[in-house]
């Protein structure tokens, strides 16, 4: 008697340790609990990206910079980069360092696709110097051209009402909440509807890239100002 | 803000151009650049490492030493390098600040040295990257807290004591520091004893003695010899009655004081006593009375004033607290998880000892700590598994905040001997700075001696040139301070000789005066008063007197003690003032 007992007993206790293990390692094997925290590893990208850029004398063939100038702004994005490229995260944080009030991350975001143009998701010193070259060097149907396509946020060669609401939206966002006079709600609409009333000509709701282009060659204020910013460098 | 923010900062203001279109205001006029955009090389030489730099580089920090015009000051023209006669390695790190953006903390270094590098090149040594803030924080406190140490065992109560302290005070420093009077180190002792006889009373009470003439039982010992232990008791309690009320008295905070531990510690030892006084002899009330009687042992804690390794123990189990009571609840979790357990897999045996799963803890308890006691032991074999993981896991859960606290304990006792070690390095290194002074001041009133104030005789010449530039000018300045006060440096000798036979002070206007400070003071040393004696031909008066007299004169009447000088001796004040006029 005392043999069965130990008999029952035995198996049934070893019955229910096996099944409890089976099941912990059916879990585990379905994904549904996991033993060990090792999931920070598999985030590590291991980002081998390097970019090296075209040689000096293309680049001042393409640009309107000297060769001096290029070394210099080599040097300080190299610097910063030394990668050699940027992507948009670091992008968003350099240009929301000069906005500290605000929120300059949509605008940094439509300036980052202004700038990559070949569109693959970061700017080479290229793409840097490229955009830099029309900003400070370039005619003013260049300089216009740049703007036009900064606004054109689908690069479909329209300016809809949403995309400059977008636009001016993320400009006033980066003036912050503390201006004066205080920023209401209808602001940035309201300057959308101006802004549409001065470059929409045939009223068709969009802004073509001609009509803005003559628009603003008629327009002093901004034929003046394009000239303020060729010394930046 | 960062560097690299200054680099992209041409970026944004081109990327300006976007907003032109839409501005609903005409746009400011941008800022004029005058200086010239050339970025040129600089070079810096720090103790003979030369390094080089765009000035742009160094103009990123313009509140720092080498990115403002301060640098400027250590600009060689002749090398056409600024040059910095500082540690090379550290430079490299305050560079590469410059470069990166990012200031980085060499662990090698000391840390007070970074820190004064960083004082030197103005540099904030909040700007530290992440990467090394925290070891940087770390060590910057491991350092104060040793100079906090430092200060407070040299403001340590083994200073002497300021003169005027009441009663009160000396008592506490009495109470507080043993060692310093020998009344106070024999009270020490004497509690001492009377605490180590109080507990040894305490112990051979409870044990058995011969029993009384014609009873069989044993008895024991307190209840035979009822009356020496309780006249031994009484005397006990009243010293420590007597040291607790003088301890009161003698605080400096009352209620600081009774707030503390210590005297926590001697009230318990001391209550049962008297609640045992005044508590009748009553059946019912005698049960809580032998608890009292239990308090009794707390006196072994008085001790701990009198050992500092207790007081370690003490102060190291108050500081792993977090971990003690990490320990206290993963045990608690441990042993209701096994207890449950273990009474489930038991509860089918007949007679078995596991009841109730609080009486399945006590199993636990002794198996998780390996004491296997044995009184109560699991029959079935899901129990012996269950028993057996038991006792493996509870060596692993008590085996981990173990390291804690001994690491605890060993830093807690290692300070402390480092603070013993400091107190023994402290007399040597005031001793070396007493003789290091004295060695100062022998120097200047021997240079005084050799005719440091002469023309340079040709006897004197070697020994006056071997003295350095510096000492030359020291003694100068300190010349100047004799002249400025009209007091004269000495030396303790005679300064002592001098305090000794103050009484002796007669005024004659016949002072061996040479009527000049300098009299005074070539006077104060008898060995030089000597050989003034020797050069002077009228001096009748002895060295020593003259010189008290003079000081007497100086310090009560500084102004007519003057004019009734230069009315002596003409010849030694002519002799004297050309001295003087000699050296100046």
């Amino acid at each position: 008697a005392v043999s069965t007992m130990w008999e029952t007993e035995g198996l049934q206790t070893f019955g229910i340790v096996v099944v409890v293990c089976a099941s912990l390692k059916l879990l585990h094997l379905l994904g549904l609990i996991s033993f060990s925290e090792d999931s920070v590893e598999d985030e590590l990208e291991l980002s081998a990206v390097r970019h090296r850029p075209e040689a000096l004398e293309q680049l001042e063939a393409q640009t309107r910079f000297s060769r001096k100038e290029l070394q210099i702004l080599y040097r300080g994005f190299k610097n910063e980069c030394p990668s050699g490229v940027v992507n948009e995260d670091t992008f968003k944080e350099i240009y929301s360092q000069f906005f500290p009030q605000g929120d300059a991350s949509t605008y940094a975001h439509f300036l980052f696709n202004a700038f990559d143009t070949d569109h693959n998701g970061s700017i080479s010193f290229e793409d840097f110097v490229m955009g830099l070259s029309i900003l400070l060097r370039g005619s003013v149907q260049e300089k216009l051209n740049w703007a036009f396509n900064l606004y054109d946020i689908n690069k479909d060669g329209y300016i809809t009402k949403e995309e400059m609401l977008d636009i001016i939206k993320s400009i006033y966002d980066m003036m912050g909440k503390c201006t004066y006079p205080i920023l209401k709600e209808e602001t940035p609409r309201q300057h959308v509807e101006i802004f549409f009333q001065k470059m929409d000509k045939n009223r068709d709701g969009v802004v073509t890239i001609d009509e803005f282009i003559d628009c603003c060659q008629n327009d002093e204020n901004i034929m003046r100002s394009m000239q303020l910013f060729e010394n930046v460098i | 803000m960062a560097a690299g923010v200054a680099t992209w900062l041409p970026f944004a203001r081109a990327a300006a151009v976007g907003w032109l279109p839409l501005a609903k205001k005409i746009m400011p006029k941008p800022p004029v650049d005058k200086k010239s955009r050339n970025d040129e090389i600089l070079f810096v030489n720090v103790s003979g490492i030369r390094f080089q730099t765009w000035k742009n580089t160094l103009d990123r920090y313009p509140d720092t030493l080498l990115g403002s015009s301060e640098k400027e000051f250590f600009y060689n023209e002749d090398t056409q390098e600024y040059f910095f006669d500082r540690d090379p390695e550290m430079f490299r790190h305050i560079l590469n600040f410059y470069r990166t953006g990012k200031l980085h903390y060499p662990r090698q270094e000391c840390i007070q040295a970074f820190d004064e590098e960083l004082a030197f090149y103005g540099i904030v040594p909040d700007i530290i990257g992440d990467c090394c803030m925290e070891e940087y924080r770390d060590r910057k406190k491991e350092n104060q807290e040793r100079l906090a140490e430092d200060t407070e065992a040299e403001n340590a109560t083994d200073t002497p004591l300021p003169p005027h302290s009441t009663s009160r005070e000396r008592l506490w420093r009495a109470f507080e520091n043993p060692h310093t009077s020998t009344m106070a180190l024999v009270f020490y002792y004497v509690t001492g004893f009377f605490i180590a006889v109080s507990v040894i009373a305490n112990v051979v009470e409870t044990v058995p003695c011969r029993p009384l003439k014609g009873s069989k039982k044993d008895l024991p010992c307190g209840e035979k010899y009822t009356l020496a232990f309780f006249c031994m008791d009484t005397a006990c309690v009243l010293i420590f009655t007597f040291e607790y009320l003088m301890r009161l008295f003698a605080a400096p905070s009352r209620c600081k004081f009774m707030r503390s531990v210590m005297s926590v510690i001697d009230v318990v030892a001391i209550m049962p006593y008297y609640i045992g006084l005044v508590m009748p002899e009553n059946e019912d009330v005698s049960g809580a009375f032998v608890t009292l009687r239990v308090f009794r042992v707390f006196r072994i804690f008085k001790f701990s004033r009198h050992s500092q390794g207790l007081r370690i123990l003490g102060y190291t189990l108050k500081s792993c607290a977090s971990e003690l009571g990490f320990l206290l609840f993963s045990l608690t979790m441990a042993i209701i998880i096994f207890a449950t357990v273990m009474f489930y897999a038991e509860k089918g045996t007949k007679g078995t000892n596991f009841t109730s799963i609080p009486a399945s803890f006590w199993y636990t308890i002794v198996t998780m700590t390996t004491l296997g006691y044995g009184d109560m032991v699991p029959n079935t074999i899901a129990g012996k598994i269950f028993g057996s993981i038991c006792s493996l896991s509870g060596v692993l859960v008590i085996a981990l905040p173990v390291p804690v606290i001994v690491s605890n304990f060993s830093r807690i006792y290692h300070q402390n001997q480092r603070a013993d070690k400091m107190r023994a390095q402290q007399k040597v290194r005031l001793a070396r700075i007493r003789l290091a002074k004295k060695g100062t001041t022998n120097a200047f009133l021997h240079y005084k001696e050799d005719g440091g104030f002469q023309d340079r005789d040709s006897d004197n010449a070697l020994c006056l040139k071997n003295r350095s530039a510096f000492e030359h000018q020291h003694h100068h300045l300190l010349h100047c301070l004799e002249k400025t006060t009209n007091h004269e440096f000495t030396d303790e000798l005679t300064f002592s000789e001098m305090c000794m036979t103050e009484s002796v002070g007669y005024r004659t206007s016949r002072s061996t005066s040479i009527s000049s400070q300098q009299g005074v003071s070539t006077s104060c040393c008898p060995r030089r008063g000597k050989r003034r004696a020797i050069r002077l031909a009228n001096s009748t008066v002895s060295v020593s007197r003259g010189s008290i007299q003079e000081l007497d004169t100086l310090q009560v009447h500084k102004t007519s003690a003057g004019p009734q000088r230069y009315d002596i001796t003409q010849t030694l004040m002519i002799y004297s003032h050309k001295e003087k006029e000699k050296y100046y």
